[in-house]
């Protein structure tokens, strides 16, 4: 893929099939297969797919924290700001991470630490990354608590004493305490009530553009991504079946077989339906993956050209789909 | 009209903390009848998995009753619950919690069946266990597979056949598609229908996702903090929502469409209050838009302000 020097420098992160396996005992699990995307600087991108799809592989590759003795980079490259992360070395990513790229996990009860207090937890990472006195540093956690809206009062707190929306606050407070370039969002809201949620995403919403932060946001909930994301990749068995605008996937009448399924598993509101057609079967094992196109046991337009041959990305505009259909 | 399976009467549960009763429940009533669903949705802490317990008489109710046919619930001894426990079962939330990580899947169904005596000899046991694993979709080459081996779907999936093992007519279903992706939920929600189409199940379904429970529900029951805010069909539920929380809830579900432009601001603001002593009046009250003294000076009654359409609600 050649791109014109210009773009390039627009570009935050570049990552080029990327493949990341996990080595076991007896057998080798194709996590990520030959990934390929860029993220403008300041845009966000929505990671959509369902569990062992490799959504969360991907951004752990991005943070170079695959566990060590099973997981492995096997190809490809990931540019942070022109930098290939995959050849960093450890002592320099601890310094990138926590300060450049950070990451804001999935269960927020399980990400803070019981027995600090959770003014403790945020300077950890301040005095880690900024050169600031003990004042400073103590400054730096009071802003951050307001920014994230929890009171400051309230950093001599430990998690327990705070909900669950509260405690995703902090998290976040913390992946946002360095003023990141990138940040790596999973499912930052799934373990949230509604209402909650709701109050989440209209605050992140609010530090993106005040921050102007570039965010990959990793979720399974469509409704979520049409709400918050500039862009959209579907991920599926370790690829990017399908990657476009917000408008592309969701308004454009090409759609790839596996995307129509997602949002045919969703109970409408609108609409009165008997039965939801869900995409059948399962994830294929990422153990042994289908020969072809790896979605064709599952799709209801599979062709005999799907079960042999890998499909290439077929191309329209801002929009790819990888499928053998024509649109 | 067919008479009620489920009947609960002020039902009613404290907790006792060190800082005062935590009002987990408190003065819920509703039927449910054969072969329908009841959907209960509102957010943790609303007390809508205590109240599923409650029904199951798996802890002891503070106050008010349960009715399963003509049969009280509440306050059986255990042996007498024993022999009702096979007609009332639940299906758990978390699949990942809910089994034991010894068993295999075959032992993890056949248990209810040898603890309830139901099947006797291994070669029957084997029988139903196949049988029912044919049921809720499992591949018989799983019999042998333990929890962790499985993703959550079929791990949801053994809980289903765990609780159809003792042939159930009354389910109570706790959040059972929460944990899981969406198009498995999906197939999850269609099994689910499907055997209550065949088998003439009636479901009390707990979840806070209003999507689910406007698709499998008949009857929607919203809770805050322990009490019922309105009750009414799935459809008019959606279509006419008239307390202001069902209101903020539907505004607050994440929707698969593109709306061009901003996000339009519509958070409610506010956490659950403490449900230890609430105060009396309605407990929304703090986080409501729309809400006047009138709201705090005594409690509401849960009105019926339309034919079965039940707000508790100052406005109406």
């Amino acid at each position: 893929m050649d791109k014109p020097m210009v773009e390039e420098n627009k570009n935050i992160l570049e990552v080029q099939d990327l493949v990341v396996e996990y080595h076991t005992d007896n057998e080798v699990v194709h996590a990520v297969n030959g990934i390929s995307f860029s993220l403008e600087k300041g845009k966000t991108l929505g990671l959509v797919g369902e569990t062992g799809a490799g959504k969360t592989t991907l951004a752990l590759s991005i943070m170079k924290l695959l566990p060590k003795v099973t997981g492995k980079i096997a190809g490809g490259s990931i540019l942070f700001n022109g930098k290939d992360l995959t050849n960093t070395p450890e002592n320099e990513m601890r310094m990138i991470r926590g300060s450049l790229i950070t990451m804001i996990f999935q269960d927020p009860m399980t990400s803070l630490n019981p027995v600090l207090t959770v003014g403790d937890q945020i300077a950890e990472v301040v005095e880690q990354h900024m050169k600031l006195d003990k004042k400073g540093v103590e400054d730096r956690v009071d802003e951050i608590l307001k920014l994230v809206g929890i009171p400051a009062e309230r950093k001599h707190e430990y998690p327990h004493q705070f909900s669950g929306g509260m405690k995703q606050r902090i998290v976040i407070a913390i992946a946002l305490a360095c003023d990141p370039q990138l940040l790596l969002a999973d499912e930052p809201t799934t373990a949230l009530d509604v209402t909650i949620q709701s109050q989440i995403l209209d605050m992140m919403e609010e530090l993106k553009e005040k921050l102007n932060t570039t965010i990959i946001f990793i979720t399974h909930d469509l409704g979520v991504v049409a709400e918050f994301c500039d862009y959209v990749a579907v991920m599926y068995a370790g690829e990017i079946v399908e990657m476009g605008t917000a408008e592309d996937i969701y308004e454009s009448d090409k759609r790839h077989p596996y995307t129509v399924g997602l949002f045919q598993s969703v109970p409408n509101l609108e609409e009165e339906s008997d039965r939801l057609k869900p995409v059948d079967g399962l994830m294929p094992d990422p153990v042994q993956l289908p020969a072809g196109c790896k979605f064709h046991p599952r799709c209801p337009h599979c062709m005999d050209i799907c079960r042999t041959q890998v499909p290439e990305d077929k191309v329209f505009g801002t929009h790819r789909i990888k499928c053998h259909l024509d649109f | 009209m067919e008479e009620p399976l489920i009947q609960v009467k002020n039902l009613k549960k404290y907790f006792d903390t060190p800082s005062g009763y935590l009002h987990a429940v408190d003065g819920v009533s509703f039927q449910i009848e054969k072969g329908k669903t009841l959907g209960v949705v509102g957010e943790s802490g609303c007390g809508k998995s205590t109240l599923g317990r409650l029904i199951l008489n798996l802890i002891p109710a503070t106050e008010g009753e349960v009715l399963y046919k003509d049969t009280q619930v509440t306050g059986c001894s255990p042996k007498q619950m024993k022999a009702l426990r096979h007609e009332m079962q639940l299906i758990f939330q978390d699949p990942y919690a809910s089994l034991n990580p010894r068993m295999t899947v075959s032992q993890a169904i056949a248990h209810p069946m040898k603890v309830n005596g139901l099947v006797k000899g291994k070669a029957a046991i084997d029988e139903a266990v196949a049988q029912l694993m044919d049921t809720v979709g499992l591949a018989p080459r799983y019999a042998y597979s333990y929890p962790h081996e499985l993703d959550g779907g079929r791990r949801q999936r053994i809980g289903i056949a765990r609780a159809l093992a003792l042939n159930p007519s009354f389910i109570v279903c706790d959040e059972p598609v929460s944990a899981l992706d969406v198009s498995i939920q999906a197939q999850i929600l269609n099994l689910l229908m499907d055997l209550q189409d065949e088998r003439g199940l009636t479901y009390m379904f707990i979840t806070h996702n209003l999507s689910v429970v406007k698709h499998i529900s008949d009857d929607i029951a919203v809770m805050y903090l322990g009490q019922c805010v309105e009750k009414t069909s799935s459809r008019e539920l959606f279509k006419n929502p008239l307390h202001p929380y069902t209101k903020a809830l539907l505004d607050s579900i994440p929707v698969p469409v593109l709306r061009k432009g901003a996000r339009k601001k519509r958070a409610i603001a506010g956490e659950l209050v403490s449900p230890i002593n609430p105060p009396a009046g309605c407990r929304f009250a703090p986080r409501c838009p729309f809400a006047s003294e009138k709201c705090t000076c005594q409690d509401v009654p849960l009105k019926e302000v339309e034919p079965n359409h039940f707000v508790k609600c100052v406005l109406f």
